[in-house]
């Protein structure tokens, strides 16, 4: 069964068709790439996929459940990182992971609790207030409270968004980890290289649609480049 | 274009949105019905008031007094004999009069004989607002003429008697009726002081509660969105209403909990007006029992459910701190109309339109609650619940569906776009 089946994904927005009738699916376990420029339909996607945005046309089914009926069901599976999220100032960092930790199983908020210290690694840091925190700190909270939950489905949009380069590679590994756990994984990013990294499939978005998808190593040498980047640009520019 | 214009153009361009806009206009609208309705409650009171005329006396005294309430009021009921005095108070009480005066047979010979001669008023009080007192104010500055010229009379004819009898030769019996209850020796004023002191506390407990929680809640969803905590919150695995309810009661809670810690202070402020007059409602059955409580309690708390929900409503449209703070205007302008009116005037005298007006305002009901039930006017209280329980249903169902939209990520695509497009275009 794919984690994620998207068919025919039609989202407008008044006269605005933001995603236009886009299809893919996701195997268990598999790191997907939404890849595109910015205002190409990937966060609306995305937000879709989370449960955030209602569908126009089309249809999203997710670990067996119909996005359109069942968005209660899905919440329990999911987990998502939004690109420009933030946490409540007035907790600490500890604070708020617990105050995500209390929305599941009582009898998994200790395993949660420690699991999300642990990957946001923010030391006694961890005990002081959130407004005291970096950018970077704060994305490592996020990204804690995103993948604590032991979620079956991650959705993370540009997960090392604001990160310095040390920071970012550790947060990449700790994507690789989890999915290799089971978690299945989907990803936006303008980090053509991390795509590379990270993705086992990709598929490349513009202005509403797909216009690519497969592996990477597999696009790469279907369109003779060196790179994502490169196929990227040979795609978009066709 | 100079730094300083450009500032300017820069800071009016942000500020001249439909979320500034709207509510002042709104509440300008409000406020501008409001004000021809209170007009036309003050020119009515205004008229010359409406009495019933007993004259027992046919001497001088009696005639002057007699002549005076002629002309200077709108006698509907006219007798010459104080065995007519509850046909009197029923016709007055059937014209939608202010009183019934007898002239006692005695009036002018207890003048005469320097003794006090004395009136007896039978007031029909309709409401105890303070326009509710007009009308009985006006005859009683009716009642000081009729002393004043009585006095000139005497001071006139060398009256050998003492200064204070002349300046002061007359005097009035009072009994005031008042939805059905007889207050022996009370003037209308003197009832609407202390219903007015009694009441007080519940009108600004409750504007207090809205203000203080209802800016709690809007603020809360506002802060969400500047936060950017809010699509973190909506993709948890909890349900919308869930979301709804717990802001709700939070709010609700702290609200309750600054209000009382703002009351303890009023209400020591209040225990000293008390003390300063008015009289012992609890004399004439005027109290409320421990089920008039939980009626009020059960008008409070539904009141406070639709008013928060109606906060939530409109917190879903702030997009930022700066918006929610304008938003919290009209909730403010909401909780202090009805509590003016209910002071201005009774429920029940006010005219129709201000009637519907002032129910559809949920925060009524709690404001009004305590003198209805204080003269066992269940029917408005229940009403009165029943209405805001179904609005507080309305709204929160409404907040839920708008949860479940995608107006609080998106902020709503407009059905009226020249509208929009109207507060959006670059003017500069």
């Amino acid at each position: 069964m794919a984690a994620v089946e998207v068919k025919n994904l039609v989202k407008h927005f008044g006269k605005f068709q933001a995603v236009k009738g886009i299809s893919f699916s996701i195997n268990e376990g598999e790191i997907f790439g939404l890849i595109g420029p910015n205002g190409a339909g990937k966060t609306t996607t995305l937000r879709i996929v989370s449960t955030l945005l209602t569908i126009t046309d089309g249809s999203v089914m997710i670990l067996g459940h119909d996005l359109a009926k069942q968005a209660g069901e899905i919440r329990k599976l999911i987990s998502y990182l939004p690109e420009d999220a933030g946490a409540y100032k007035n907790l600490t960092g500890r604070g708020y992971l617990q105050f995500i930790v209390n929305f599941f199983d009582p009898k998994e908020h200790h395993q949660m609790l420690d699991k999300g210290i642990k990957i946001t690694d923010l030391g006694n840091r961890i005990d002081d207030r959130v407004d005291t925190y970096s950018k970077g700190m704060m994305r490592r909270l996020l990204v804690g409270r995103a993948l604590m939950t032991n979620p079956r489905l991650a959705i993370l949009d540009e997960p090392t968004s604001g990160l310095d380069v040390i920071n970012a590679q550790e947060i990449r590994k700790l994507i690789k980890t989890t999915a290799t756990s089971g978690t299945t994984v989907l990803l936006s990013s303008h980090n053509m290289l991390e795509v590379e990294y990270l993705c086992d499939r990709i598929a490349l978005i513009s202005e509403g649609k797909i216009v690519e998808a497969g592996k990477p190593r597999t696009l790469m040498e279907k369109y003779k480049a060196r790179n994502i980047e490169e196929v990227f640009i040979e795609v978009v520019h066709e | 274009m100079s730094g300083l214009g450009n500032i300017i153009k820069k800071e009016v361009r942000e500020l001249l949105t439909p979320t500034t806009f709207l509510p002042i206009v709104l509440v300008a609208v409000i406020f501008g019905a409001l004000g021809s309705s209170i007009q036309g409650i003050q020119e009515n009171a205004m008229t010359p008031p409406l009495i019933g005329v007993i004259a027992e006396d046919t001497g001088s005294f009696g005639n002057i007094t007699s002549t005076i309430l002629h002309t200077n009021a709108k006698v509907v009921y006219n007798s010459t004999s104080g065995a007519d005095q509850q046909a009197g108070v029923d016709a007055v009480k059937e014209k939608n009069g202010v009183a019934l005066i007898i002239i006692p047979q005695n009036f002018t010979d207890r003048i005469t004989h320097g003794e006090r001669g004395t009136l007896e008023v039978f007031w029909v009080m309709k409401g105890a607002g303070v326009f509710d007192s007009i009308s009985s104010s006006m005859l009683e500055s009716l009642i000081t003429q009729i002393n004043t010229n009585i006095s000139r009379t005497l001071i006139k004819g060398n009256t050998t008697a003492n200064a204070t009898f002349v300046l002061s030769p007359t005097q009035s019996v009072q009994t005031t009726y008042f939805k059905n209850r007889e207050f022996v020796g009370i003037s209308p004023n003197i009832i609407i002081n202390t219903l007015s002191q009694q009441s007080l506390l519940m009108p600004i407990i409750m504007m207090m509660i809205i203000i203080m929680a209802g800016s709690i809640v809007i603020t809360s969803m506002a802060l969400e969105k500047e936060n950017k905590t809010l699509e973190t919150l909506l993709t948890l695995p909890v349900k919308r209403t869930s979301i709804v309810t717990g802001k709700i009661v939070a709010a609700a809670f702290i609200g309750l909990l600054l209000a009382i810690i703002y009351m303890i202070g009023m209400g020591y402020y209040l225990t000293g007006l008390g003390a300063t007059g008015g009289i012992n409602l609890a004399a004439f059955g005027l109290v409320l029992t421990s089920i008039d409580f939980i009626w009020i309690g059960v008008s409070l708390f539904v009141t406070l459910i639709a008013g928060l929900s109606l906060c939530m409503l409109l917190g879903t449209f702030a997009k930022n701190y700066k918006s929610a703070q304008t938003l919290t205007f009209p909730i403010t302008m909401l909780a202090l109309i009805p509590m003016f009116l209910t002071l201005f005037a009774d429920f029940d005298t006010l005219p129709l339109g201000l009637q519907v007006f002032t129910f559809a305002i949920p925060f009524s009901h709690p404001m009004m609650a305590p003198r209805a039930l204080m003269f066992h006017d269940y029917t408005l209280v229940i009403a009165g619940i029943v209405y805001v329980s179904v609005f507080a249903i309305i709204m929160i169902s409404i907040v839920v569906w708008v949860f479940k939209t995608d107006r609080l990520i998106t902020g709503g695509t407009t059905k009226y776009p020249k509208l929009k497009k109207l507060f959006s275009r670059r003017r500069f």
